[in-house]
C-alpha cells in the first residue's frame, strides 16, 4: 500500500460509540449548501443532539503568507482582497495603512474620510449578508434576495472607484489610485437616500419574527469569558457582552473624530450576533453620512481640496499621470521603477490592526529592507473564533449547529489564507 | 498605564532575563529564554496590574542567519482594560524547535500554535492536538522556512519552457 492509501485509511477511524451504533457519525462535508464557504465538520451526533465536533480547514490555504514574502508591496494589495472577500476594501485599506505606519506617511484628512465611507460600505455588505444568510437557513428567503439588490449598489460604488466589484484592489499606499468620480458620489447618495427604508422592511421581517426568535434565541451562546479566552473579536464577542472595538480602542483613518455606538449583547447566542450585526449596519449607515458631510465641509472651506485623493509623501507608490509619463523622463523612470517593484521599504518591525467586518483584521510586518515583506502574517478573525465552534455547538440540536456557524459568520478564505 | 509601567514591573519581577526591549512604533517589544515562556505570559495574566489576558496573535518567524536561535515565536498580547498592547517574543534552535504550549491560559492559543506548527515545525510541548491544520497532512516539510521556495522544484507536470523558462531554453 502506497503512503498516501495508508493515510487515507488512517482517517477513518470512527468514534468506539459510533461502532457500538449508539450515536451518528454525520459528515457536514466541504461542499454542503448549508456551510458557507469549504470546511468540513465531522459532527458526533446522538438523536438530534450534537455530542461532538472535529473541524478540518484548509481546502482554500492559498498559502498567502508565502507569496506575500516574494512580492513587491503593491502587489499585495490582490492577496489581501482574497482574505475576507465579503468585504475586501477593509483587508485593503488595513493592508495600506500597514504600510504608511512602517514608514511614517500620514494621509490627508480628505483620504481619510473617502477610506472611511469605502470601509463603513464594506461592512454594511458584509453584514447584509451574514445577516440574510441566518435568515435562509431559518427558511426564510425572501429577505435575502430583496437586500441584495443594495449589496449590488455597494458594488457598483466599488465599480466607480476602482473598477472590480468583489476583490477590489481599492486604494493604493497613501490614498486612491484616483479621484471619485462625479458617479460615485452620486451613487453613495443614493445608497444613502434608499437603503434605510429597505432596512427597516427586512428588520421587520425579522427582528421581532416570532418564529426567527424562537428558532435563533439560546442557540449557541458563548459567555464573555469564554469567548475573552478564545481570543474573539468583533460582532461575535460584541453579542457576548464586551464592548472591544478596534476603530475605538486604537482609532486609525480618523475614526475619533466620527459619532458613533458600539451595539453589545449579552448572551452570544445567534439572535444577539444577528442584532448586533443589525445595529452595527445602522451605526456604519450613519459613519458614512457624517463621512461625507465632512468632505463637503472640507471642500466648502477649501476648494482645492477636491482634487486631493493621496498623501504627497507616498508618490512611490502612486503611478503619475500618463501624460507625464509619456513626455517627462523622471515620470518614465518612476513609472517603471515602481510597476517592476524596485522600490524598496525602510527595515522594521509593525503590527497594525483594523476593524474588520468579523473583528480585528491585524497585518505583522517585518520589513528587512528590500523590495518585499521579509515576513508577513495574517491576523484573521475568522480562524481564530472558528476553533470555538465544537465548544459553542456542544450539546445543543444539529439544526442550531448549522444556523451558529452562519451567523458566526465563518468566511473560507479569512479562515485559510 | 504606560509602556514604561510594564517595563519596569516585568523588569522587577524577572530581572536581566528579559532581553532585547524595543519600542518599534510605540509597541513595546521584548524576549525571554525559552523555558520562561510560560512563565512570563502566567504573569503576565495573573498579576492585577499588568492584566495581559488577551492573546491577539501567535506566529513564529525563522531567521537561517541567526545560529542557535533560528526560530523566533512571537505572542502579541493585548491588554483590553487600559488598552496596552505588547509583544513577547521567544528564539529557539532550528534542531530543537520545543517551546512549552500556552493553550492552558488562553484556548486561543490552540490554532494559532497548530498553525505555527504547520507552517514552521515548532514543536508546542503539551498541547492536546497538534497535527497540521492548513496543509495536505501528508506534506513532510515545513513550507514557511525560509529554505523552502514558493514553487515546489520537484513538480514534473508543470512545463515552463513554453513560458520562456526551464527546459532547455537557457
Amino acid at each position: 500500500m502506497s503512503d498516501i492509501q495508508k493515510h487515507q485509511r488512517s482517517h477513518i477511524q470512527l468514534a468506539e460509540e459510533s461502532l457500538a451504533k449508539q450515536t451518528t457519525t454525520l459528515n457536514l462535508g466541504p461542499t454542503h449548501p448549508a456551510t458557507h464557504g469549504v470546511f468540513q465538520n465531522i459532527l458526533e451526533i446522538d438523536g438530534e443532539k450534537v455530542l461532538e465536533a472535529t473541524p478540518t480547514i484548509g481546502y482554500i490555504h492559498r498559502a498567502f503568507e508565502k507569496i506575500a514574502e516574494r512580492r513587491p508591496y503593491y502587489q499585495i494589495t490582490p492577496l489581501t482582497d482574497r482574505l475576507n472577500y465579503c468585504s475586501a476594501p477593509i483587508n485593503n485599506m488595513g493592508w495600506h495603512m500597514t504600510v504608511e505606519k512602517l514608514l511614517g506617511i500620514k494621509t490627508p484628512k480628505r483620504v481619510d474620510y473617502l477610506r472611511v465611507i469605502i470601509m463603513e460600505l464594506a461592512r454594511i455588505a458584509d453584514h447584509l449578508i451574514c445577516n440574510s444568510v441566518v435568515a435562509v437557513d431559518t427558511g426564510a428567503l425572501t429577505g435575502f434576495t430583496y437586500v441584495f439588490q443594495w449589496r449590488e449598489l455597494i458594488y457598483e460604488i466599488y465599480e466607480e472607484v476602482c473598477g472590480s466589484r468583489l476583490t477590489t484592489n481599492i486604494g493604493r499606499v497613501g490614498g486612491f489610485e484616483r479621484n471619485f468620480s462625479e458617479v460615485a458620489f452620486q451613487k453613495i447618495h443614493k445608497f444613502l437616500d434608499t437603503f434605510p427604508k429597505v432596512m427597516k422592511e427586512f428588520e421587520t421581517l425579522l427582528n421581532r419574527n416570532r418564529i426567527f426568535m424562537e428558532r435563533c434565541l439560546g442557540a449557541g451562546p458563548i459567555s464573555a469569558e469564554r469567548a475573552l479566552n478564545y481570543s474573539f473579536t468583533g460582532p461575535n464577542l460584541r453579542a457576548a457582552g464586551v464592548d472591544y472595538d478596534v476603530r475605538v480602542a486604537q482609532p486609525y483613518s480618523s475614526y475619533e473624530e466620527f459619532n458613533f455606538d458600539i451595539p453589545v449583547g449579552t448572551t452570544g447566542d445567534v439572535y444577539d450576533r444577528y442584532m448586533v450585526r443589525n445595529d452595527e449596519i445602522w451605526q456604519s449607515f450613519s459613519i458614512v453620512q457624517q463621512a461625507l458631510d465632512k468632505i463637503t465641509k472640507l471642500e466648502k472651506e477649501d476648494p482645492a481640496q477636491k482634487d486631493i485623493f493621496y498623501a504627497p509623501e507616498a508618490d512611490h507608490f502612486h503611478l503619475p499621470a500618463k501624460q507625464d509619463v509619456y513626455t517627462k523622463m523622471e515620470a518614465l523612470i518612476f513609472h517603471f521603477k515602481m510597476i517592476m517593484g524596485e522600490i524598496d521599504v525602510l527595515p522594521g518591525e509593525v503590527y497594525h490592526a483594523v476593524e474588520g467586518a468579523n473583528g480585528e483584521l491585524g497585518y505583522y510586518l517585518i520589513s528587512d529592507g528590500g523590495r518585499t515583506p521579509y515576513r508577513l502574517h495574517f491576523r484573521r478573525p475568522c480562524f481564530i473564533y472558528y476553533q470555538a465552534y465544537p465548544e459553542i455547538i456542544k450539546d445543543g440540536l444539529l439544526s442550531d449547529a448549522i444556523i451558529t456557524l452562519s451567523s458566526l459568520n465563518v468566511i473560507a478564505g479569512e479562515l485559510d489564507a | 498605564m504606560t509602556n514604561e509601567i510594564v517595563k519596569q514591573t516585568l523588569t522587577d519581577k524577572f530581572g536581566d532575563v528579559l532581553t532585547n526591549w524595543e519600542e518599534p512604533y510605540g509597541f513595546l517589544s521584548f524576549a525571554a529564554p525559552a523555558e520562561m515562556n510560560l512563565k512570563v505570559i502566567q504573569f503576565l495574566y495573573d498579576d492585577e496590574t499588568m492584566q495581559f489576558r488577551f492573546l491577539t496573535d501567535l506566529t513564529a518567524v525563522h531567521y537561517p542567519d541567526r545560529k542557535g536561535e533560528e526560530m523566533c515565536i512571537v505572542y502579541h498580547l493585548h491588554n483590553l482594560v487600559d488598552n496596552i498592547r505588547l509583544r513577547f517574543k521567544v528564539y529557539v534552535p532550528i534542531e530543537k524547535p520545543d517551546v512549552f504550549t500556552a493553550t492552558q491560559v488562553f484556548s486561543g492559543a490552540n490554532w494559532m500554535e497548530r498553525e505555527t506548527y504547520d507552517n514552521f515545525g515548532v514543536n508546542f510541548v503539551g498541547h492536546p492536538n497538534l497535527i497540521r491544520i492548513l496543509n495536505v497532512d501528508e506534506m513532510d516539510y515545513f513550507p514557511m522556512r525560509k529554505e523552502y521556495t514558493l514553487e515546489d522544484p520537484t513538480r514534473t507536470d508543470k512545463d515552463d519552457e513554453m513560458f520562456g523558462r526551464g527546459g532547455t531554453v537557457a
